[in-house]
């Protein structure tokens, strides 16, 4: 058993550190020392309760964007549409948050769970495109991406009907009453918290629950999942349904707990860095808590970087897709590390049906 | 007439993990036909695919015609006067026999192809050989067993002397495998050397002058045809004595169990694959489908079990409708079903060996209490079922995909028979599946009839349909052209029937 977990966690551990070692050249070309560019990364995301709160900040709807991407894939389903989906979320739990007044113990859930419906409403169209007219989920994700950016940035702009009637030129909802809030637990975050749990609640699902072995199954041989007598169609609707609620939870977490309103922009690229989570944490629901701390980490030190070390916050960016490209391409690494191929271990993930039917 | 035309010495391929062929010996003379036997992983395709050019040996020299030869590939292999036949075919189907033959290498005239010397040159190669094929007829429009015989005068045209046919009958009926044998024996009277691969006796014994036979990578024995028989060469092969005779006794028929009346349905391409089906299956009887593949037996298991919709007609198991029934309902009544495609269909190869055995029941107590899996009770089942059906798998744990064929099918037959009350629908259960497995799988499914289950068995093996079966229906272009016992049949009969030269 050992041997197994040491395998899922070498390919990558393996990429982590190439990528910081591309980073590292790249400081390197631009000047800098890349020890201290480093060491203020560290610094500016775990150094004190300030710090580690930002880290956490950043980190939730990140495990909820990469839990998105990971149960989708667990169909084989590939979901680029985390990003429009969190937005969504994200924009109408804030409605529910300023446009309503309650006792905390409903507001705050109902702001959350009105979000994750609402993004679940986009999944659940991908879902039944797909399920009923083999349309293929990365075309209408991404398209959907577009409708609900557009449609969030309308809701808030000047003639938008959820517009912040005191701030002007600025797009942006009002702020959340406090009902709706997120509390925050001696400087962290508790949001962070309920994403644990989501993650959590997946992992039995899909380890325990008949319906999880349904949805491995179909993700994994849809034929043997018909011949098993597995409605494959419902179970890409209900997975797709799931996935962009995940997605939209995320974003309500954003929304109630760190930003206190919806504002566009926000929360751009989050649900982009949801792959790379997903597919750093090789679609384990668990793993993708570790895997969204670094990938957050990272985010919540670059500030602290650039002031310290004068590297441009960018080259973070750089860093992460860097890490995504050795995930995506373990044959790379396995060149680059003289990494053998065992062609039975899990190294090659199924991730996504192909394209067309 | 003794001049080699082939020798190779001391060939060794090893693939990580893996001795794929350990210091192999093979030698071919001149107009000499060598079959080349052996199970599925025997190291039969390595081989031949080391003395084609597509591996390159780890160790071990080849001389062609008696020169020393280092083989770079296909190509290098073809320039040296070698052919090979592909289990399956390489040719364009729009085009003319004369053009799919000359592709490559065509004749020319200026700029443009001598489609008149193509023509030409083939009616001459075909008419030399015997092959009877006319250069002018468009391949797609041809029986498989002429298109075959388009691939040899492709390798013929190219000059080649040394022929390997990588289990060319597997396609065939029984007529046009007669009709190959013929051709071959045909083709090694003009000069030509033949390396015959096939896992079937009977054809090896019929037309082979020598016999390897390979197991484990390594040459277990080789003979001259004429002192060999069928027992010994199965022996050499598995390693064990083998029985070919399936034992059962007399059918004892109950009351119908499966009944379709009108069966029409469209196949992928939205072609109509089944007109008009009628058929009965009693319990306690063995009804063999046969036919020559892809005319109807895959749509009709799958309308059968659920998979397919079904354009017209009524099927009924039971006594109850099934017609729009799902493959759950269906389960439900005890059915049955070992898929035509074991791996696509029939297996989750990243599964375990345990979650294998429960996918068809995986819902259902003991293996599912409110919603959550038992993983105990699917245990238990893996432990017992593993044990029942001699599955050799390291572990239940273990992933179903790095089994052999034959404990893969073995993992299905487990799961789908030992549930089974009413109807076992069969489809090539013993395809690609070791000659041990093949026996212990024959006997499972004589088993379930003589337990009172109605078996529908679709097989391209006459010899398996002739040995299992106690009704006989053939297939042809989704029609019923035969419904027989199978007592009064004859394999003559049911292969012109299959062959579609009889209306029943």
């Amino acid at each position: 058993m050992k041997q197994r977990q040491w395998d899922a966690l070498r390919l990558p551990l393996i990429a982590v550190a190439l990528g910081l070692l591309v980073g590292c050249i790249l400081i390197v070309l631009a000047g800098n020392n890349p020890a201290t560019a480093y060491w203020a990364l560290v610094k500016g995301s775990l150094s004190g309760v300030t710090e580690l709160g930002r880290t956490l900040d950043k980190a939730t709807p990140l495990v909820m964007g990469g839990l998105a991407v990971a149960v989708a894939f667990k169909a084989g389903l590939f979901n680029i549409g985390g990003q429009g989906q969190l937005l969504l979320g994200a924009a109408v739990a804030a409605y529910f948050g300023f446009r309503f007044s309650m006792p905390t113990v409903i507001h705050l859930p109902l702001a959350m769970a009105m979000g994750g419906l609402a993004a679940g409403l986009l999944g659940w169209l991908v879902g039944v495109l797909k399920a009923t007219r083999g349309t293929h989920e990365v075309i209408t994700t991404i398209m959907l991406n577009f409708v609900a950016a557009n449609l969030t940035d309308w809701l808030t702009s000047r003639d938008g009907p959820w517009k912040d009637p005191e701030s002007g030129a600025i797009a942006r909802t009002p702020l959340v009453n406090e009902s709706a809030e997120i509390p925050r637990l001696g400087g962290l975050p508790t949001g962070f918290l309920v994403a644990v749990l989501a993650a959590g609640i997946c992992w039995w699902v899909f380890e325990k629950t008949n319906f999880g072995f349904e949805v491995r199954t179909t993700g994994l041989n849809p034929k043997a999942a018909r011949y098993a007598g597995i409605k494959t169609q419902r179970i890409i609707v209900t997975t797709m349904v799931m996935s962009a609620f995940l997605a939209g939870v995320g974003g309500a977490i954003e929304t109630q707990g760190v930003a206190g309103r919806f504002q566009p922009g926000f929360n751009t690229g989050l649900g982009f860095d949801g792959i790379t989570i997903a597919l750093l944490a090789r679609t384990n629901p668990l793993a993708v808590v570790p895997a969204a701390l670094l990938i957050g980490a990272m985010d919540a030190g670059s500030t602290l970087m650039q002031a310290e070390a004068d590297v441009a916050p960018e080259i973070i960016s750089v860093i992460q897709a860097s890490i995504l490209f050795f995930i995506a391409a373990p044959s790379v690494v396995r060149f680059i590390v003289r990494m053998r191929s065992d062609a039975a271990t899990d190294d090659d993930m199924r991730l996504s049906s192909g394209w067309g039917a | 007439m003794t001049t080699s035309v082939l020798r190779a010495r001391g060939l060794t391929k090893r693939f990580p993990g893996v001795l794929a062929n350990d210091s192999v010996d093979l030698d071919l003379n001149r107009g000499e036909i060598v079959g080349l036997l052996g199970e599925n992983g025997a190291g039969k395709s390595t081989l031949v695919k080391m003395l084609f050019g597509v591996y390159e040996p780890d160790e071990g020299t080849m001389e062609i015609g008696g020169e020393p030869a280092d083989i770079s590939g296909p190509a290098d292999a073809i320039a040296k006067g070698m052919g090979m036949v592909h289990q399956h075919f390489q040719l364009v189907g729009p085009l003319t026999v004369a053009d799919n033959v000359v592709l490559g290498a065509e004749p020319r005239s200026g700029l443009f192809i001598d489609e008149k010397a193509a023509v030409e040159s083939v009616r001459e190669l075909s008419e030399k050989f015997g092959l009877d094929v006319d250069p002018g007829a468009v391949v797609e429009d041809l029986p498989v067993g002429v298109q075959q015989r388009v691939e040899i005068l492709k390798a013929l045209y190219r000059g080649a002397d040394i022929l390997i046919l990588d289990e060319p009958s597997a396609v065939l009926t029984p007529q046009e495998t007669d009709e190959l044998l013929e051709v071959m024996r045909g083709l090694a009277a003009t000069g030509v050397g033949i390396i015959f691969i096939t896992h079937k006796l009977r054809e090896i014994l019929a037309v082979t002058d020598r016999v390897v036979v390979m197991r484990g990578g390594a040459v277990v024995g080789a003979a001259d045809t004429a002192g060999s028989t069928q027992e010994g060469l199965a022996e050499l092969m598995v390693g064990r004595p083998v029985i070919f005779r399936v034992e059962k006794d007399q059918a004892v028929p109950g009351p119908t169990v499966l009944y379709v009346q009108g069966l029409v349905a469209r196949d992928d391409r939205d072609q109509r694959a089944l007109d008009n089906i009628s058929l009965q299956v009693r319990s306690g009887e063995i009804v063999g489908v046969a036919g020559v593949e892809g005319n109807g037996q895959r749509e009709l298991v799958e309308t059968l079990t659920g998979l397919r919709r079904i354009t017209s007609g009524t099927i009924t198991i039971d006594g109850e409708d099934v017609t729009r029934a799902s493959p759950r309902d269906i389960h439900r009544l005890g059915v049955g079903h070992v898929p035509e495609d074991r791996e696509k269909d029939g297996l989750v190869s990243s599964y375990s060996v345990a979650d294998n055995l429960v996918l068809n029941r995986y819902f259902k107590k003991p293996f599912s209490k409110s919603g959550l899996r038992d993983f105990a009770a699917i245990a238990r089942n893996a432990e017992k079922l593993v044990a029942d059906y001699g599955v050799a798998t390291p572990a239940i744990t273990t992933g179903v995909g790095t089994l052999s064929g034959g404990n893969k099918q073995k993992v299905i037959v487990a799961r789908e028979l030992s549930e089974t009350t009413s109807l076992v629908v069969a489809s090539q259960p013993t395809r690609g599946v070791d000659v041990g497995s093949i026996e212990f799988i024959h006997e499972q499914l004589v088993s379930a009839r003589d337990q009172g289950a109605g078996v529908l068995l679709v097989s391209a093996e006459l010899d398996e349909i002739f040995s299992l079966a106690d009704r006989i229906v053939v297939l042809y272009r989704g029609r019923v052209v035969g419904d027989m016992p199978a007592a009064d049949a004859t394999v003559e009969q049911v292969g012109l029937l299959m062959a579609g030269a009889v209306d029943a």
